[in-house]
């Protein structure tokens, strides 16, 4: 294990943008923490998450596919994918870090998404674990281990340090970047922390989700609960949820009339809305209930039995915090759960 | 108040009067309080809640509901009200299959201003006197109520319920508290200004639409923003122009019809002031067209849908505020 | 109208104007053999209330450096009272936009009948001198729009 003094951490981002673009969570004006790049001056935040996840910097909410140039009869074809730099995400927890894992399911299954898999390639995950975390957290129950965050490179602060891990062989490859500010350490202080965050884990409320029923055996038994209904019927359609949400990754692709030509590009696209995946022959799912049971019957039990039972959630907590009407997969879980 | 509130919804789904109740249903947490239709005494029993979390308007839901069968009972604050009546004048909600019982509010609390002060990991809040208890596995907070209230709360326009079939509590006053303050802070800006407060206000917009569909004077059938052939529609805003665009076109669809009930920045994932736009709207039809509250009354023609011989011109408006 | 400078930048200007009064006002300004520029579109309908805001932004949008609309005096609505809905809804939208940020110039409401063809002349005239002086819109343009 490798560590810095906390405060040196300005020279540590110093060194880094240097070499490569760094982003980090920042505190916004109005309180709460985003993803910015930084810049001298600007300070990591405290905050336990951000609102949006950093899967904007893999998966982008807007992203131009190309261009169409028309002139009279003739139509040219441009490629307007500009070609990434490499850059670092710095404090990702490990909820996020493990989200990546399931977009890249996704998005790097062949044939691969190449608009997605050059930003994967080109970015280093240096993740952050948790010490504090919140009743809306339950990362736990995906198996998910804020104290061991993983991504390319953990981080852990404890009592004034920074302490550095490399975890992928791209992250033993980046940490040459700023390894001449780290020195050698004894991991004792992120021992006792990882044990503390246990005990905290154990503590919260929804620490003890239970997710046994959901599998692929039990998709009849599930899809078809009479509980659906009362837990979709308040739902606004908003759509809230799968913009914040770190797995989410249903996307639209549509053009734009420019005048002068059509602009082609993908952007995030919500099952929640009535027009989702609407095609000639009108929309699949005409209920909200429908589209309500479609989001967490995808997460909970679609995916998974689909990619050797992994969940298409991660616990982060931020459909609990944000959704207007306060439903969200750890209610869906509890009513629909067996007994 | 709760448990009288739930008693009077179980008396009058006892006698038949109603057959469904809209209220408020308890969460994992205390602050995460869900809508909900309550259609029997044991539902009730089971989560009915009426707490200093039920910030949720209810009105809107009685678009669809007030169309089924039978009559329900809504529980509605004093803002709520107003909603109410606003829907009933544009002929969305079917008044006759409605049971109004109109409720008292002393404010109603934001979760997120008790946490910005450093508390998290709550497991449970009390409501003592005039503040909360906050029970958290890190420790025991207490935070005041009049530094938690929601920020239309605290300027609160009335407490006077303008519409009910029956009162739980006491009607109260209009007010006059000063929420046009920041708006005409704003308006007293350099044209420069504005246009940055504004970009770094809606930059952060992502289009969850969530004010949309939690305002009550958002009921169209079919939205402009989802209608292929509208010119406007988008699911992302793609560039600065089109997260002005919404906005500007949202506030002005509900221009003289806002009631100001604040939902919408209550909702907003990413905390944009958006009352901020609706209250300038809201403050220039009072100075130009006369004093208007809508949803006081189910008869006044809206200001955008009525005339005089005299309004002002257009160009009044460049009489305005800083350069 | 003679300009003092040769200016480079040449303002889109979006021009509605109503049927009965202010179109045939341009049609009686050309008659007359009135000069005004030529960047000015004119855009025909029927009433200046069927002006949509969603109309104003898109000729924003779509490159326009200002947008003016014209219509019939108040009173002398060739549908009664078009434009006094019009007159409301122009004042809040133009409010709205100046409190984002929009430069006031941008915008603007004239009254021009069908017999004054010199008014709507001296009115384009004037417009365009403004918002020539404001400069291009970048601040309601989408830049996907321009070539």
């Amino acid at each position: 294990m490798l560590k810095l003094s906390l405060t040196r951490l300005d020279d540590l981002f110093t060194v880094i943008a240097d070499k490569e673009s760094l982003y980090l969570p920042v505190d916004t004006a109005v309180g709460q923490a985003q993803f910015k790049k930084w810049e001298s001056g600007v300070k990591m935040s405290t905050a336990l998450n951000t609102v949006r996840s950093a899967k904007d910097y893999f998966f982008p909410q807007t992203e131009n596919i190309v261009d169409f140039r028309i002139q009279g009869k003739n139509i040219e074809i441009v490629d307007t994918r500009n070609e990434s730099e490499d850059f670092i995400l710095f404090g990702v927890r490990a909820c996020d870090a493990k989200s990546f894992t399931i977009l890249d399911k996704v998005f790097l299954a062949e044939p691969a998404d190449t608009f997605y898999k050059s930003r994967r390639e080109h970015g280093t995950v240096i993740t952050l674990a948790c010490t504090r975390p919140e009743e809306t957290c339950f990362c736990s129950a995906f198996g998910i281990d804020p104290a061991n965050p993983a991504g390319d490179i953990s981080a852990w602060i404890a009592e004034g340090d920074i302490y550095f891990e490399a975890v992928t062989k791209k992250g033993a490859d980046r940490i040459g970047i700023f390894a001449s500010l780290l020195k050698d350490a004894d991991d004792s202080a992120v021992k006792a922390q990882k044990e503390a965050t246990a005990e905290i884990m154990a503590k919260l409320p929804l620490s003890g989700l239970n997710l046994k029923g959901f599998h692929a055996d039990a998709l009849n038994e599930k899809f078809r609960s009479p509980k659906w209904a009362e837990l979709s019927k308040m739902c606004l359609g908003c759509g809230t949820c799968t913009f914040i949400c770190p797995t989410c990754q249903c996307y639209d692709i549509r053009d734009f009339d420019t005048g002068h030509g059509v602009r082609r590009f993908r952007c995030w696209d919500s099952c929640m809305y009535s027009d989702f995946t609407k095609m000639s022959a009108g929309d699949p799912r005409h209920t909200q209930l429908e589209r309500f049971r479609q989001r967490f019957m995808h997460k909970l039990i679609y995916f998974p039995a689909n990619n050797d039972g992994v969940y298409g959630c991660v616990g982060c907590g931020r459909c609990l915090a944000r959704c207007p009407i306060s439903m969200n997969i750890a209610k869906v879980v509890k009513t629909l759960g067996d007994e | 108040m709760q448990e009288i509130m739930k008693k009077r919804a179980e008396e009058l789904l006892q006698d038949g009067s109603v057959n469904r109740i809209l209220g408020w249903k308890a969460g994992e947490f205390v602050y995460d309080i869900t809508p909900f239709v309550f259609g029997s005494a044991e539902e009730l029993d089971q989560g009915f809640v009426y707490n200093d979390f039920c910030g949720n308007n209810l009105s809107k839901y009685l678009v669809s509901e007030s169309r089924k069968e039978g009559k329900i009972l809504a529980f509605l604050k004093p803002c709520d009200t107003y909603s109410f009546n606003q829907l009933v004048k544009e002929h969305r909600i079917l008044r006759e299959n409605i049971y109004v019982i109109g409720i008292e509010c002393g404010g109603k609390a934001d979760i997120d201003k008790i946490k910005a002060n450093g508390i998290s990991g709550i497991v449970g809040i009390e409501s003592c006197g005039s503040g909360f208890t906050v029970d958290t596995i890190y420790g025991r907070e207490t935070v005041e109520k009049n530094s938690a209230f929601l920020e239309r709360c605290t300027v609160c326009k009335s407490k006077k319920h303008v519409v009910y079939d029956e009162l739980i509590g006491e009607d109260g006053e209009v007010l006059d508290a000063g929420r046009f303050d920041m708006v005409e802070k704003i308006e007293a800006m350099t044209t420069d200004e504005r246009f940055e407060f504004w970009r770094g206000e809606l930059s952060r917009c992502i289009r969850c639409n969530a004010c949309r569909n939690v305002c009550p004077a958002c009921t169209c059938e079919r939205c402009v923003f989802d209608n292929e052939n509208s010119g406007a529609a988008s699911k992302a805003s793609a560039d600065t122009f089109e997260e002005n665009m919404y906005h500007i076109i949202r506030a002005f669809h509900v221009a003289g019809r806002c009631t100001d009930c604040g939902e919408c920045s209550r909702v907003c994932p990413q905390n944009i002031p958006l009352h901020l736009l609706n209250r300038k709207i809201i403050l220039d039809i009072d100075e130009l067209y006369g004093e208007f509250q809508a949803g006081e009354d189910t008869e006044t023609c809206a200001p955008l849908t009525a005339f005089t011989k005299e309004d002002a011109e257009p160009g009044t408006v460049n009489k305005k505020g800083g350069n | 109208m003679q300009m003092n400078e040769v200016s480079e930048f040449k303002p889109k200007i979006v021009a509605f104007c109503c049927n009965w009064c202010s179109y045939a006002g341009a049609d009686l300004a050309g008659n007359n053999r009135l000069n005004y520029p030529a960047d000015v579109k004119i855009i025909r309908v029927p009433c200046s209330c069927r002006v949509n805001p969603m109309f104003i932004l898109r000729a924003f949008q779509r490159g326009a450096d200002g947008v003016i609309i014209c219509g019939c005096h108040p009173g002398d609505c060739h549908y009664t009272s078009g434009n006094y809905y019009a007159r409301r809804r122009m004042t809040v939208l133009f409010s709205m936009l100046d409190y984002l940020g929009i430069d006031r110039g941008r915008t603007r409401v004239e009254w021009v009948s069908a017999a004054e063809g010199a008014k709507f002349a001296a009115t384009m005239n004037d417009f365009v001198e403004t918002v020539t002086n404001l400069g291009e819109n970048k601040r309601l343009g989408d830049l996907r729009c321009r070539k």
